[in-house]
Formats: structure tokens, C-alpha cells, sequence
């Protein structure tokens, strides 16, 4: 009897446990609804996607080994915050991101291999990726074959457009002309010297800068020196800038060239706070190479510098040294990577669905308020109109912001008159 | 181009420009003389050369950075220890590789190039993962930076100038070991014949190890240097790699005298040609020079006579 009345009590107390840990759910629903809105796969997904009702993955590539791992490290791990920020406001169609990442290796066909590898087994909605131009050369066939979606991060020599690629940075004609405008107003410059290493990017950015200091500025261009990739030795081309003293060095050396360059133009006395230096290639991730006492004075051309002085920057900059290390620099292509995430969010929402066709439609127009280089918006021609800003390194390794465009430039992939 | 210049402009721009010559000289002796020691005295295909070296390099960021924490006060002279502390760090790696690797492919000197090889990738994800993928920046002490103000117009490099004595000096010690002391004529004896030399008691082993180490070191020496004038990141050592081995190939594998005549050509022309054209030109034309002279003088510009 004393049994019964012991399993009638237990039972109720069973009840009324079993009740309660029913409201559980309904509980843990409430503060997040998005999840409660999202929309069913089927609606959002009609291509096969790597979406669930709970994830949505996406592909991270980049190369984290090889020679190019240096640049890219930065690009990696700003997708990797701006994915993490991503999902703790909720995710995106009420889907958290998840990321597969593939490493490129520094090897152009590995690039390919790997892209293939993402959209075609892993199905991901989106890469991020590719640094530089060779990589997204390789990578472009691949994702317009397999209708891919990729953000692209690195300012580059334009001259491409596609229905699957973002480009995030900025193309040559954006990132120089203003730069140009600048130094030539500013500073008086007539005459003009051109270092650069040799491939693609320099040599296009060049032609492009070349046409724009004889056409436009009706200045002169006293020599033009192009060096292998790799190359550590300078004492040529700097005495020949010696010998033609230009108004202004303009450079777009990369690589370790870039450091065995700062130093050795700073060993042979040459004096950037008097001698105006206008490079494009220089971001502070490469100034923690070239050490900040070997490049102070000179002039940076590009749309973003860590010391940008804006809320968005003011969150974005600690955001990123939390996650990856007080000492941890930005530069200017690691912020562009950071866009890349977030920009497809908001497509993707503008567009109510994760197909790449519709995402590709959707692209022009949309709006991130939230970028740490301030406001951009993506043009008809998939390229940001950005601002374009000059900046004066500093002996610590920042850049102080000196001059910025007005308004933002527009995006012009295929310059009439400097081709 | 020469048309709107003074007489006076253009002479110091030729002086300026034939020192830059020398410096690239200096350069290129430096690093090569490591190699010219390991490839020519011991037939080993050292691809992992760029590596010891960037060992080196690392090793003086270390160092600088222990005197900025520790001792401010000694900082201008720190340069000096971290040039002898890379050379044991880099010396130490080269007899341990030397002992687990090198010495079980004497007679297989063409696989010495795949095993080195592998070793410099092994090497540079190591710098990777330990030093991270970004390139570091050395600091230097305030009194190696700028330049000498000869004249008016003609500045000489204080770091071009450092490294030209640091040249100098290695280059007389690594001719007295090879040339003058007991060691080296053990050494050259090994080189020419193995088991003769084995059968007079050397110990052959021994003086491989300390051979492969002493050229390791001195790799690490340049590397350290080379601070001074380019990057230092994991994948740095191979922006020097070809140069090097064209350098000692040039030159004739077996010969000290060879490896600096063949640095000495070589950087001459790269420098007069770059004055006169574009840099990657100035390389292009240097190769075919090289390539030419090398289909006429297969063994180099300077070769053992060795009796085969």
C-alpha cells in the first residue's frame, strides 16, 4: 500500500518534471527569433547548396602556406572574425556560417583544384579568397564553370569583371588617380619615377599611372624600372633616381623586394620626409617587415588604414586584436577581406535566398554601413565604390591619414583612355 | 640620358654606382661562401642553403629583441654577438642534419638535392609555425642605418659598407681554415679521395660533420647580415637560393678563388647593365652571359686539376 501511494507520488512529481522540462524549448525559442522566422531550405536553396535548416557552410580560401602566406594570414583571419560576428547576431536567413578552409598553398593550380573541391563536393554557398591576381585567374574558370560565388579581397589591376566574383578592393584606376591628384596638387609634382616589381599588377598599375601623369597632370615620367619578383638588391635603380631626382618615387614593389627596397633607399640617404615617396603596395602588414624607421615619411594610396578614425573602425580594430593577438596589424586588403563575408550576408538577405544566380542579380546596390572604412556600396560592375585616402607612415608602423577623397570613387574595371 | 647632367653629377653617380657594385659583390661572396664549401668540397646539392641562412636571420631578430627587453643600454653593439650566435645556431642545425641525413647519401650526391630540398620545405613550415607566416622586422642600432656623406653628392651605404668588411673578414678566415691550417688539408684530402684519406687515419666522419657545419655556419653568418638589407620572413632563403648556386656553379664547384671571380663578374655586369636598363632586363642578360660561358667552360670559370 505504503508502495502505491510512494509510486502515485512519484508519478505526479514525474508529471509535473516532464512539464516543465517540455516548456524548455519553448523557452530557449525566445530570445532568439530568428530562428522561428527562418525560412524553410527548400524556398531559399533551389541549387543544391550546403544548406540546412540550422547552417549554412561556405569556403574560406586561402593560401596558409607557401610564400604567399605572409599576405594572406591576415585575409584568413579577418573572414574568420567577421563569420564569428556573423553568427552571434544570428547568422544569416537565420542560418549559422559555417566555414571549410582550403589552403591554396602559394600554388596557382592548387588554387584551382581547391575552388573545384569547395563548390562541387562541399556545395558551399560562397568563397572567400584568392590574394593574388594569378590565383584569381585560376580560380575564375572554376567558379563560373560550376557557378560559384567568390569574394575577392586584394586591390588589383582591374581589367575583369564577372557575374561570380565580388571584388572587394579596390582596381587600379580607383586606388591611383586620386593619389595621383593628391601629390601632384599637393606637392607640386611634375616628374615622376616608376618602381615596380615585375608582373601583372605593377605593370598595369603603371600604364595606368603613366597615362595619367602625361595626359592629365601633364607631368613627366623620368624612368620607369621594373625588378624580378624576389629581388633584394636596389642600389641601381636608386642611384638612378639620385641621378634623375624626380619630384616623386612611385612604387608598387611587393613581396620581401619591398623590405631589402625601404632599407636600402634609407641607406643610401635617401630622406622620405624630404624626398615625396607614393607607393601602393605598402599596408602596415608589410611596414611590420620593413620596420617603421625605414619607411617614415613615405605616402600610402590605398582606401583603408588601421588608424582610420570612425566608429566602425573603433569597434572593428579591437574586435580583431582580441581574436588574434594584441601586436596584430591591418592592413588595408585584410579589412577588404573582412567585407567579404558580411556583404554576402546582406545579399543574400536582400535577396531572400542563398542561390548564387539571385545572389549575383541582387549584388548591385547593396549597402554595408557597417565597414570599418565607412560606408560602401556595391557598383553594377560587382567592384565597392570606395573611398580613396593617403596616408603618412609613421615611425611606429601606423599610417597617419592625410588627405581622403570627398566622395566615394566610383569602381571603373575598364578605363576608357588608359588602356 | 646622360645629356641634361654635369660632368661633375655623373661622375659621383659612376662612383656611387661602382660601389653599389661592390656591395652586390659582397653580397653575393657572402652568401655563396657557405655553399661554395658544402657543394664544392663536398659534392652536396645543398637546396636548404636559404634556409640556414634565414635560421640566421631569425636568430638576430631573437637577439635583438632580448637586448630591447633586457639590455637597452648594450643595444648598439648587439649586432655583433647575434652575427656569432648565428653562426653556432646555424652550425648546430648543419651537423645535426649532417648526422640524421646528409652523411647516409655521400654516394648519392644527385639524391642529396631531393633530401636538401625537402629539408628546406620541413625548415620553412617550421620558421612558419614557430615565428608565425608574417615577415618580422630586425631593428638595427641607430649608427648602422643612413649613410657616409663622402662629398657633396657621392653617399656611401653604412650597411653596404659593414657587410663588404664583413665579407672580407670571413673570406680571409675561411681561406686560412681551408688553405692553411691542419684541418683544412684534411678536408681537401677527403674531398679527393675518401678511402685514402680514411686509410691515413683521418676520420673522415668527423670531418664531414665539421665541414657540412662550418659552411652551415657561415650561412648563417650571411643570413644574419642580410638582415641588414632585405626581409626576414620563413620563405625568405629562397630569394637567394638561385643566385647563390649560380654563383658557385659560375665560379667552378671545387675553388675559393673561383667562387669570388665568379661574384665578382657576375655582380659587375647585373650592376653596370641595371644602370643602363631595367632591372629585369639587366637579369635577363646576365643569365645568357652565364649560360653562354658555361656551354663554353662547362667546368666553371676556375676548376681543380684532379686526377680522375
Amino acid at each position: 500500500m505504503s508502495d502505491e501511494i510512494n509510486k502515485g507520488l512519484q508519478s505526479a512529481f514525474r508529471r509535473k518534471l516532464l512539464m516543465g522540462m517540455a516548456a524548455i524549448p519553448a523557452l530557449t525559442m525566445l530570445p532568439r527569433p530568428s530562428f522561428a522566422q527562418a525560412p524553410a531550405t527548400s524556398a531559399i536553396n533551389t541549387t543544391g547548396l550546403a544548406v540546412t535548416d540550422t547552417e549554412v557552410t561556405v569556403g574560406i580560401l586561402h593560401s596558409a602556406t607557401g610564400t604567399m602566406a605572409i599576405s594572406e594570414t591576415g585575409s584568413i583571419e579577418a573572414e574568420k572574425l567577421a563569420i564569428e560576428q556573423i553568427n552571434a547576431a544570428g547568422g544569416v536567413l537565420g542560418r549559422k556560417i559555417k566555414f571549410i578552409q582550403e589552403d591554396g598553398a602559394s600554388d596557382w593550380p592548387t588554387f584551382a583544384e581547391k575552388a573545384k573541391k569547395l563548390l562541387v563536393n562541399d556545395k558551399v554557398a560562397a568563397i572567400m579568397g584568392c590574394w593574388t591576381s594569378a590565383s584569381r585567374k585560376a580560380v575564375l574558370p572554376v567558379v563560373e564553370q560550376y557557378n560559384g560565388m567568390l569574394y575577392y579581397p586584394t586591390f588589383y589591376e582591374g581589367l575583369e569583371q564577372s557575374k561570380n566574383v565580388i571584388y572587394t578592393g579596390q582596381e587600379a584606376t580607383q586606388q591611383i588617380l586620386a593619389g595621383l591628384n593628391w601629390i601632384a596638387k599637393e606637392k607640386g609634382a611634375k616628374s615622376f619615377f616608376f618602381v615596380g616589381s615585375d608582373y601583372i599588377w605593377p605593370r598595369t598599375s603603371n600604364k595606368i599611372a603613366r597615362k595619367h601623369v602625361e595626359n592629365v597632370l601633364k607631368g613627366k615620367v623620368v624612368g620607369e624600372e621594373y625588378y624580378p619578383l624576389g629581388n633584394t638588391q636596389f642600389n641601381s635603380v636608386i642611384n638612378k633616381i639620385k641621378l634623375t631626382k624626380p619630384d616623386v618615387i612611385f612604387t608598387d614593389v611587393v613581396g620581401g623586394s619591398n623590405v631589402a627596397f625601404y632599407k636600402q633607399l634609407k641607406a643610401a640617404g635617401i630622406d622620405l620626409s624630404k624626398q615625396a615617396l607614393l607607393t601602393i603596395s605598402v599596408t602596415e602588414d608589410e611596414i611590420d617587415g620593413i620596420g617603421g624607421e625605414n619607411i617614415a615619411g613615405a605616402y600610402a594610396c590605398m582606401k583603408y588604414f588601421e588608424s582610420l578614425d570612425n566608429p566602425n573602425n573603433k569597434a572593428f580594430v579591437p574586435a580583431f586584436q582580441k581574436m588574434w593577438g594584441a601586436k596584430t596589424v591591418i592592413g588595408d586588403v585584410t579589412q577588404a577581406a573582412y567585407l567579404g563575408p558580411w556583404l554576402w550576408k546582406l545579399t543574400v538577405e536582400k535577396a531572400g535566398s542563398f542561390d548564387v544566380d539571385k545572389i549575383a542579380t541582387a549584388s548591385p546596390g547593396v549597402e554595408f554601413k557597417g565597414a570599418p572604412e565607412g560606408y560602401v556600396r556595391i557598383h553594377e560592375n560587382h567592384h565597392l565604390w570606395s573611398k580613396t585616402r593617403v596616408g603618412r607612415a609613421k615611425l611606429d608602423g601606423q599610417f597617419e591619414l592625410i588627405y581622403e577623397t570627398a566622395d566615394l570613387v566610383e569602381p571603373d574595371p575598364f578605363p576608357k583612355g588608359y588602356q | 640620358m646622360f645629356g641634361d647632367y654635369s660632368i661633375g653629377d655623373l661622375g659621383s653617380i659612376f662612383v656611387m654606382q661602382g660601389f653599389a657594385g661592390l656591395i652586390l659583390f659582397s653580397v653575393y661572396v657572402l652568401m655563396a661562401l657557405g655553399l661554395a664549401i658544402i657543394f664544392g668540397q663536398m659534392g652536396v646539392i645543398n637546396m636548404a642553403h636559404g634556409e640556414f641562412m634565414i635560421l640566421g636571420a631569425y636568430v638576430t631578430w631573437m637577439t635583438s629583441n632580448l637586448f630591447q627587453s633586457y639590455l637597452p643600454g648594450l643595444f648598439g653593439g648587439y649586432f655583433f654577438l647575434a652575427m656569432i650566435l648565428a653562426f653556432f645556431a646555424s652550425g648546430a642545425l648543419g651537423m645535426l642534419v649532417e648526422w640524421a641525413l646528409i652523411r647516409h647519401l655521400y654516394k648519392r650526391p644527385l639524391d642529396t638535392l631531393l633530401a636538401t630540398w625537402g629539408l628546406s620545405l620541413i625548415l620553412q613550415q617550421a620558421y612558419r609555425s614557430i615565428f608565425g607566416a608574417r615577415e618580422v622586422g630586425v631593428e638595427l642600432p641607430q649608427w648602422m642605418l643612413g649613410s657616409l656623406r663622402v662629398t657633396e653628392s657621392i653617399e656611401v651605404p653604412i650597411n653596404g659598407a659593414f657587410v663588404m668588411a664583413l665579407t672580407l673578414l670571413i673570406t680571409m678566415a675561411v681561406a686560412y681554415i681551408m688553405y692553411k691550417s691542419r684541418w683544412g688539408r684534411q678536408v681537401r684530402a677527403v674531398v679527393q679521395n675518401r678511402i685514402m684519406a680514411g686509410a691515413v687515419g683521418i676520420n673522415t666522419e668527423k670531418v664531414d660533420r665539421y665541414t657540412f657545419g662550418l659552411g652551415c655556419g657561415i650561412a648563417g653568418v650571411a643570413g644574419s647580415a642580410f638582415t641588414m638589407i632585405g626581409s626576414t620572413g620563413p620563405t625568405s632563403g629562397q630569394l637567394y637560393i638561385v643566385d647563390t648556386f649560380l654563383v658557385v656553379v659560375f665560379g667552378g664547384a671545387a675553388s675559393l678563388i673561383g667562387t669570388i671571380a665568379s661574384a665578382f663578374s657576375i655582380s659587375q655586369t647585373q650592376s653596370t647593365l641595371e644602370f643602363f636598363m631595367s632591372g629585369s632586363m639587366a637579369k635577363v642578360l646576365t643569365l645568357l652571359a652565364v649560360v653562354g660561358i658555361l656551354m663554353l667552360r662547362p667546368q666553371g670559370l676556375f676548376a681543380l686539376k684532379v686526377r680522375k
